[in-house]
């Protein structure tokens, strides 16, 4: 449990580059990071590992300036660096890449990249040598990308290779990478390591912020266990294992998952070659799909190939252009969000805080958010805050929502926006499934969520489909949909590639089918088992 | 009608009337660039009419009045700027608060200098200033090369404002700040530095539009001089993109129509009342939003607040 | 120096916030009251005794705090669910319009047939004009704040025209006035000798409506949620679009009745001045009363204060009655300064070495 009871490492590799010693920071009641203290030596790749809210973002965006600790100090190479002053980072060769990326999409890739490195007061921007300097570094790193193009129209990939770009381009010494992986394909992370194994042997050094265990046991060389927002181990990644560093992580063990094996039920939701094409970018084509009660269905995907104009088709949102979208054997002809609540859709929105919650308004007021206009709840176009109250007490109580400042019946009035990611999750869950729904359509339902709360969510997952509810999970990481589907589909560039038997498929054989590789699939299936 | 169009008169009323059109939509754009609307362009122009016709008639000279309003738009500015960049608060009710402000200061002073008077005095504004040499050249340098000095500023602005936002690192830095400005400040850009700079300066400019009322295009100060000319600058910021030629292009198709109406008035003034011909410029206006709101790409953090160190 | 969020804003603070703004507003002008050579002591005592120091004062104050009710009811209305209703203005005109088209001798009709149906038609006709940039937003995604401030000007050529035109009165001697409303359709007095009259039960009738509509029905909570988060609420199946649509057509109705109530009950006529800026005050009334309908009042009733009482200091003292409108144009900006430090607070930090 202590920190310093744990092995710390012993000190390998080249000049110390980085200290940080006994940093603190609180914000309001909570403390996010507590005494911390680590090194980091030239050539090295430090992994920093722990849950959500542990205390590694916190921590790093003190180290590069964005926050300021309340206690503690830094030194790079040796000198003590200026807090709370990103420009003093910068200079002292630090370099961040966030997870979600600083870019600005509406302008181009050099302009992204030379911002901020010029003298602010000189009447020209040197372009020409930027352009240079910029062609240098991709080319001896391996890193291409079109200096012209809009960031707006890059993919993820290409867009976190101008993150890193962006940070050598400043001559950065010490890379902090928050998360780099969690928008990317099995393929594309491979290639990341690569180039960062380029990088350490040029001298650099790497921060890497994660919460994959396999990960890190991959490309680090040393790991540093947050918790709670203290170090509770300093290890040589060779002297340890990842069940060790899961210990450190979570504390306490999460319950395994208990997945009963189910004969799936009658079909409820078919899209017969749907073609649609919502707000976001990437349309879907000819997509066919059928959910049957009893079973889940997985969706796997690199982000923005056409996932959320599929969620979007299917709660409401936006009509099919083509093809047909039937419920209950019945065509929908004009789909509403509303109408599907009525047909017995749960939805789980992708993003939380933008389509989940209203967050200036109270947590009763978001629960009952999508029937409040049932007789039960309404009268003449009058509220009836009693049935309301009651209902939402209920559904607080039953799906333990937790809110810091105040409990029971006074925290349903308070803004929704005062709680946590998980427990806000809980109460989209709670408005979703309390009614036991024969359909759930969730996107990325434990995006962000902290390991506790993920096993909460995919409990109450698998509890819907024993109660027989026909589920469809949309979701970017590969170890939740092979634990929790029954049949998984791979989206790319709109398309789904038909659903297959959670059984007959592997972690490599979806990788390369998200990658857009189908035809290398047969040369490797059979070879790779199931992920761990 | 057709030979309306080559008459060197509809042209030259043209540019006079597109000049502090000009200026007002560029300092709304540099401000809106750097992420901040302001709406307190309606009243900074009326506080630089004033401010600059009231140094004038007070004997400062016409370009003293041009440097006064300047500064009497850019102190407007600061103040929007210490409540919308450094507290983030509410853009809109900030900039129709300065607009109200400057408004009535502008006419309370004007009382305050002059209480009784019932016709405005008059000052002798800016004369046509035929540049020498290009003016000579028949139709063109009649049109662009006979006119008051601050008409050929606007203009040289533009040009200006295009370059300084596109090539200079310090116009990189105010389209990041309006893009991104979490990512300009982890790129070390002073955040609020910049946007403050770019609305005080957006905001100067706006008060050298309203000079340019009571400087040159009329000669005295008088209420409502500035009649929304201020919100068509904000259409016309929309309008093109908010990018500079396309804003020069846009305040000059507007004066274009503008100068239009005041010959048909003249043409056709016995059948449809004056009123019809004034309401054009703001149904246009209208109809310029609805036509560009298909493709228009705002600045991606216009009206959002930066607070440094905040927990996202 | 840092600033940092506070975590829970107390009740007596959103109270003190609007009456902290006003001394502050009050604090600075007397720079301006210093300038014109009046004492500042003075000239606050005369505008105070102007705007309520005695009943007639007072009643004054209540007449001219009635369209800043409905003005004031009208932005809050629509701010409720984030749209900016800034053509108020061009509403209360289209209101009073409507009402002299059908009050002033259109219609033959009793009187209590003929004032309910110019409310109607003023609240029908405003309503529409903002209906209009609604439509367009929905429609067109086009920014309404622009299009309501131009639709203001678009208005009042329209009526412009109107009143030399069409609707001039013969009678009026040249003066660009309609055609008087005819007996039936004003609205009564309520007290003798006080130009009070029915428009202020109307307008706080309204109030009352309006915060039963928000606290109580089903309007006022899809109202609450658009303004909070437009993408949620059409995820979760509130009809976003109608609910623009008919926030729209209330607020421009309650704008549309301050124009009925200003023509039918207080000047009986319409003229180009009839509004000396309500629309724009009722934005600073919203902003004051943050929101609040019966906050709407109070503030409403302050600032017709200042009006009417700077007018009778600009008589007594001569300074120019534009002090009103900087006094409220301060206090907006002071209410956006003390509301801001409700919800956060200024830390000043020792240096470290």
């Amino acid at each position: 449990m202590t920190g310093w009871s744990a092995p710390s490492a012993s000190p390998a590799g080249g000049e110390e580059v980085l200290a940080l010693e006994g940093i603190s920071k609180r914000f309001g009641s909570l403390l996010a990071n507590d005494q911390i203290r680590l090194t980091l030596r030239a050539g090295q790749v430090l992994a920093l590992l722990g849950e959500n809210g542990a205390g590694k973002t916190t921590l790093m965006n003190i180290l590069f300036g964005h926050y300021r600790a309340d206690q503690g100090t830094i030194r790079v190479m040796g000198q003590p660096l200026v807090a709370g002053s990103p420009a003093a980072a910068i200079a002292a060769g630090i370099g961040m890449v966030h997870q979600r990326f600083a870019l600005a999409e509406n302008l181009s890739v050099l302009d992204n990249i030379v911002v901020g490195t010029q003298p602010l007061w000189r009447p020209w921007l040197q372009k020409r040598q930027a352009l240079h300097k910029l062609q240098t570094l991709a080319n001896s790193f391996g890193l291409a990308v079109d200096p012209q193009a809009r960031v707006g129209d890059l993919t993820v990939g290409e867009q976190q290779r101008v993150e890193i770009l962006k940070v050598l381009y400043r001559d950065a010494r010490l890379l902090i990478l928050d998360e780099p992986t969690a928008v990317l394909t099995p393929q594309e992370t491979h290639q990341l390591f690569t180039t960062l194994r380029r990088l350490t042997a040029e001298g650099l050094s790497i921060i890497l912020i994660s919460h994959k265990l396999q990960e890190v046991m991959q490309v680090s060389d040393r790991i540093v266990v947050l918790r709670a927002g203290r170090v509770v181990a300093d290890v040589d990644t060779s002297s340890t294992t990842p069940e060790q560093l899961a210990g450190w992580m979570v504390g306490q063990q999460v319950p395994p998952l208990v997945k009963l094996p189910l004969v799936a039920g009658d079909p409820v939701l078919q899209l017969k070659q749907v073609t649609a094409q919502g707000s976001s970018p990437q349309p879907i084509q000819d997509l066919s799909l059928t959910l049957y009660r009893s079973q889940i269905v997985g969706i796997a995907g690199v982000a923005g190939n056409g996932q959320t104009t599929l969620a979007n088709l299917l709660c409401g949102l936006i009509p099919p252009l083509a093809g047909e979208f039937c419920l209950w054997g019945r065509v929908v002809s004009w789909p509403s969000p509303r109408g599907m609540v009525q047909e017995g859709m749960a939805r789980i929105p992708e993003d939380r805080h933008q389509m989940g919650v209203m967050g200036s308004l109270s947590i009763e007021e978001n629960l009952l958010a999508e029937r409040y206009w049932h007789p039960t709840f309404s009268r003449w176009g009058f509220r009836r805050s009693k049935r309301i109250r009651e209902q939402a007490l209920a559904w607080m109580q039953q799906y333990d929502v937790r809110c810091p400042q105040a409990d029971g019946s006074k925290a349903l009035h308070l803004p929704i926006q005062l709680l946590s990611g998980g427990n806000m999750q809980k109460v989209i869950l709670a408005r979703g499934l309390a009614e036991n729904p024969p359909i759930i359509v969730a996107h990325q339902p434990t995006r962000g969520l902290d390991l506790g709360a993920v096993a909460y969510v995919h409990q109450q997952l698998l509890a819907a489909r024993e109660a027989g509810a026909a589920i469809l999970l949309i979701s970017e990481d590969l170890d939740e949909l092979l634990r929790l589907a029954d049949r998984i589909g791979v989206m790319v560039r709109g398309r789904l590639s038909p659903p297959v038997p959670v059984a007959q498929t592997s972690v490599q054989e979806l990788g390369l089918r998200m990658a857009g590789q189908p035809e290398r699939v047969t040369s490797v299936a059979g070879g790779g088992g199931n992920a761990d | 009608m057709i030979e309306l169009f080559f008459s060197v008169s509809f042209w030259v009323a043209t540019l006079r009337i597109a000049t502090p059109l000009i200026f007002g939509t560029l300092g709304e754009l540099l401000c809106e660039r750097a992420g901040v609307l302001n709406l307190g362009i309606e009243g900074i122009m009326t506080m630089g009419a004033m401010v600059g016709w009231l140094s004038v008639y007070q004997g400062a000279g016409l370009w003293g009045g041009v440097v006064a309003a300047a500064v009497a738009g850019a102190v407007a500015g600061f103040l929007h700027s210490a409540l919308t960049v450094r507290l983030g608060l509410s853009q809109h009710v900030t900039g129709i608060g300065i607009t109200l402000l400057s408004t009535n200061l502008a006419y309370f002073g004007y009382r305050m200098v002059l209480p009784e008077v019932s016709s405005p005095p008059k000052i002798i504004p800016f004369g046509d200033y035929p540049l020498p040499g290009l003016s000579k050249i028949p139709v063109l340098g009649e049109i662009l090369f006979q006119q008051p000095p601050l008409t050929y500023g606007a203009v040289c602005l533009v040009v200006a404002v295009g370059y300084g936002l596109y090539h200079t690192p310090l116009g990189l830095a105010v389209r990041m700040v309006g893009e991104n400005p979490q990512a300009a400040e982890a790129q070390g850009i002073p955040v609020y530095g910049v946007r403050s700079g770019a609305v005080v300066v957006g905001s100067a400019l706006m008060g050298v539009a309203g000079a340019f009322l009571t400087l040159s295009a009329f000669d005295a100060f008088f209420f409502n001089i500035v009649n929304g000319r201020g919100w068509i600058c904000i259409a016309l910021v929309v309008f093109a993109s908010w990018q500079p030629y396309k804003a020069l292009a846009g305040a000059l198709l507007f004066a274009g129509f503008d100068a239009l109406q005041l010959r048909l008035q003249q043409i056709w003034g016995g059948g449809i009342p004056y009123q019809f011909f004034l309401m054009l410029p703001y149904l246009l206006s209208i109809v310029a939003l609805v036509l560009v709101s298909r493709q228009s790409r705002s600045p991606q953090a216009l009206l959002l607040p930066f607070r440094k160190g905040e927990r996202t | 120096m840092q600033i940092e969020a506070r975590e829970s804003v107390a009740l007596w603070q959103v109270v003190l916030a609007p009456l902290a703004a006003v001394l502050m507003a009050l604090a600075l002008c007397s720079l301006l009251i210093v300038w014109t050579g009046s004492s500042v002591g003075a000239a606050y005592l005369a505008l105070w005794q102007g705007g309520v120091g005695s009943r007639f004062a007072l009643t004054e104050t209540l007449t001219r705090a009635t369209p800043l009710i409905l003005t004031g009811l009208a932005v809050a209305v629509a701010f409720r669910a984030k749209l900016w209703n800034i053509g108020a203005e061009g509403q209360f005109y289209a209101g009073a319009l409507a009402a002299t088209l059908l009050g002033s001798g259109a219609i033959t009709a009793p009187a209590w047939l003929l004032i309910p149906l110019l409310l109607a038609a003023g609240a029908g006709a405003g309503g529409l004009l903002l209906g209009i940039p609604a439509w367009l937003k929905v429609r067109f995604r086009v920014d309404e704040v622009v299009t309501t401030l131009l639709l203001n000007f678009i208005v009042l050529l329209a009526v412009s025209y109107l009143l030399e035109g069409p609707l001039k009165d013969p009678l009026a001697l040249g003066w660009p006035q309609a055609r008087p409303i005819m007996a039936t359709g004003v609205l009564p007095k309520l007290m003798e000798r006080t130009r009070l009259h029915g428009g202020l039960l109307l307008a706080l009738a309204a109030a009352g409506l309006i915060w039963g509509i928000n606290r109580l029905t089903i309007w006022g909570y899809e109202m609450k949620a658009v303004g909070s988060n437009p993408e949620a609420a059409a995820f979760l199946g509130i009809p976003v679009h109608r609910v623009i649509l008919y926030t729209s057509l209330l607020s421009g109705g309650l704008a549309g009745l301050a124009g009925v109530s200003e023509v039918t009950g207080l000047k009986g006529y319409l003229t180009l001045d009839l509004s000396p800026g309500f629309g724009y005050s009722g934005i600073v009334v919203a902003m004051l009363a943050q929101q609040h309908p019966l906050g709407v009042v109070a503030a409403a009733v302050f600032i017709a204060g200042i009006y009417v009482g700077a007018d009778s200091m600009s008589r007594s003292l001569g300074v120019p009655t534009y002090l009103a409108d900087v006094i409220v144009a301060t206090a907006l900006l002071g209410m956006l300064v003390s509301s801001w430090l409700t919800h956060y607070r200024i830390r000043w930090e020792k240096k470290r070495d």
